[in-house]
């Protein structure tokens, strides 16, 4: 990306924008791929928000026959779309695993490490309202007395923790333990910096949430 | 044989994985209606079985099939509530209305709160920084190309672009757009994409 007229403002601390960026396409790339739903990157999402509406404030300056005016738009319009695609990936995990993950959210403020946004949690809990409530006006009022309940356990869908996934190890990493769901023979593993491996998310979920692995 | 009903409902589910499907009221009440039925006769059984143990089986099937319908009538709602979902990524807050007519009273209500509760969410985006909200459904495709060729199917009227132009959409009519302006009427079915 050209990063000459994309100079951040003073206040910021000092992070170009190229590295945010990468920073947003790699959270966008785990988001994709991880079963799971991971902590939110608002900070780089807002930053980038930020510079996108700078960009379109010096791109409109430029005469529209300007060559570098359509390459600018043309960048712009990715970054829009990873954005996107980035906050309805997530949306969507949210909409899927909804119960899930109001349950474990609401112990995460607690402890005051939110994986969602505040507008995120509330659209999840709406979301589960609504639900709720659809479910309710349509079938549940109707049944029988003893089949009226709501159950919310039979009706969470948990992600699978399980599934295999690809990652590349941004550090050397030590003595990941995989263990053996079967038998009782765990294995302990290294990751080399920059090895590629085809692993299980459970062992490694820490790690990429701390962003010492990537997906890929 | 009981649940056979609720068997037909899911079936028919399955059978349309892409599409969605008349809302089956007519079903849905006869299933509720036989739950009742079955409510009923194990409500008299039970309270007859405490001296006469030879019911309890009886009990006991009729109450798995109580859970059963129970279970495959909520399949059947969530199940739509995510075809319903994607209607509003696809036709955005207004349905057209041949769509609006498959959905019961109960689940249009529900889609206009999904709506709304959507439409929230995306005016808070970038709130703290003076945005005014990002439409994600605008993005929904990844970007191959700033300005595309489309040909407009039906008469629309009067379209201004951002940038303050305003073009006149007839019928029958070729048009060289920004491609971000114009997702939005080519998934109405008023632009077509020329390929």
């Amino acid at each position: 990306m050209d990063t000459e007229d994309i100079e951040l403002s003073e206040e910021e601390e000092e992070i170009t924008a190229e590295t945010v960026l990468k920073t947003l396409q790699i959270a966008w790339q785990n988001e994709r791929l991880a079963p799971e739903i991971l902590p939110h990157r608002n900070d780089m999402v807002e930053c980038m928000l930020g510079q996108i509406q700078h960009m379109e404030r010096n791109i409109n300056k430029l005469p529209k026959t300007d060559l570098r005016a359509s390459i600018h738009q043309m960048e712009l319009n990715r970054i829009k779309y990873i954005i996107c695609n980035y906050l309805k990936t997530r949306l969507d995990k949210i909409e899927k695993y909804c119960i899930s993950i109001v349950n474990d959210e609401k112990q995460r403020i607690e402890s005051g490490s939110n994986y969602l946004t505040v507008s995120e949690f509330r659209y999840a809990q709406e979301y589960l309202l609504n639900m709720e409530n659809h479910l309710k006006s349509t079938v549940l009022n109707h049944v029988p007395g003893n089949m009226q309940s709501f159950e919310m356990n039979k009706m969470a869908i948990y992600p699978n923790l399980q599934s295999h996934i690809f990652l590349k190890a941004n550090d050397t990493i030590n003595g990941i333990i995989l263990e053996d769901l079967l038998g009782d023979h765990d294995e302990e593993i290294d990751l080399e910096e920059g090895s590629q491996h085809i692993l299980q998310y459970k062992p490694v979920a820490e790690l990429v949430k701390n962003g010492k692995v990537q997906l890929v | 044989m009981f649940g056979e009903k609720v068997i037909e409902l899911i079936k028919e589910a399955e059978r349309n994985r892409g599409t969605l499907d008349q809302f089956n009221d007519e079903t849905i009440r006869q299933i509720i209606e036989e739950m009742h039925v079955l409510f009923k006769l194990n409500m008299n059984d039970a309270n007859s079985t405490t001296e006469n143990k030879s019911l309890w089986t009886t009990v006991q099937v009729r109450h798995s099939a109580l859970e059963r319908n129970k279970r495959c009538l909520l399949a059947y709602l969530y199940n739509r509530m995510n075809k319903i979902k994607t209607l509003r990524w696809e036709f955005g807050s207004v349905l057209p209305p041949d769509v609006r007519e498959l959905l019961s009273d109960g689940e249009y209500d529900w889609f206009s709160k999904y709506s709304t509760n959507l439409a929230t969410y995306m005016r808070s985006l970038g709130e703290d920084i003076g945005y005014h909200g990002i439409d994600l459904t605008e993005n929904l495709r990844p970007p191959k190309s700033l300005y595309i060729e489309v040909l407009c199917v039906s008469d629309h009227g009067k379209f201004e672009l951002e940038d303050g132009d305003v073009i006149m959409l007839k019928k029958n009519t070729r048009h060289f757009l920004p491609a971000s302006e114009c997702q939005t009427l080519i998934r109405k079915g008023i632009l077509q994409q020329i390929v």
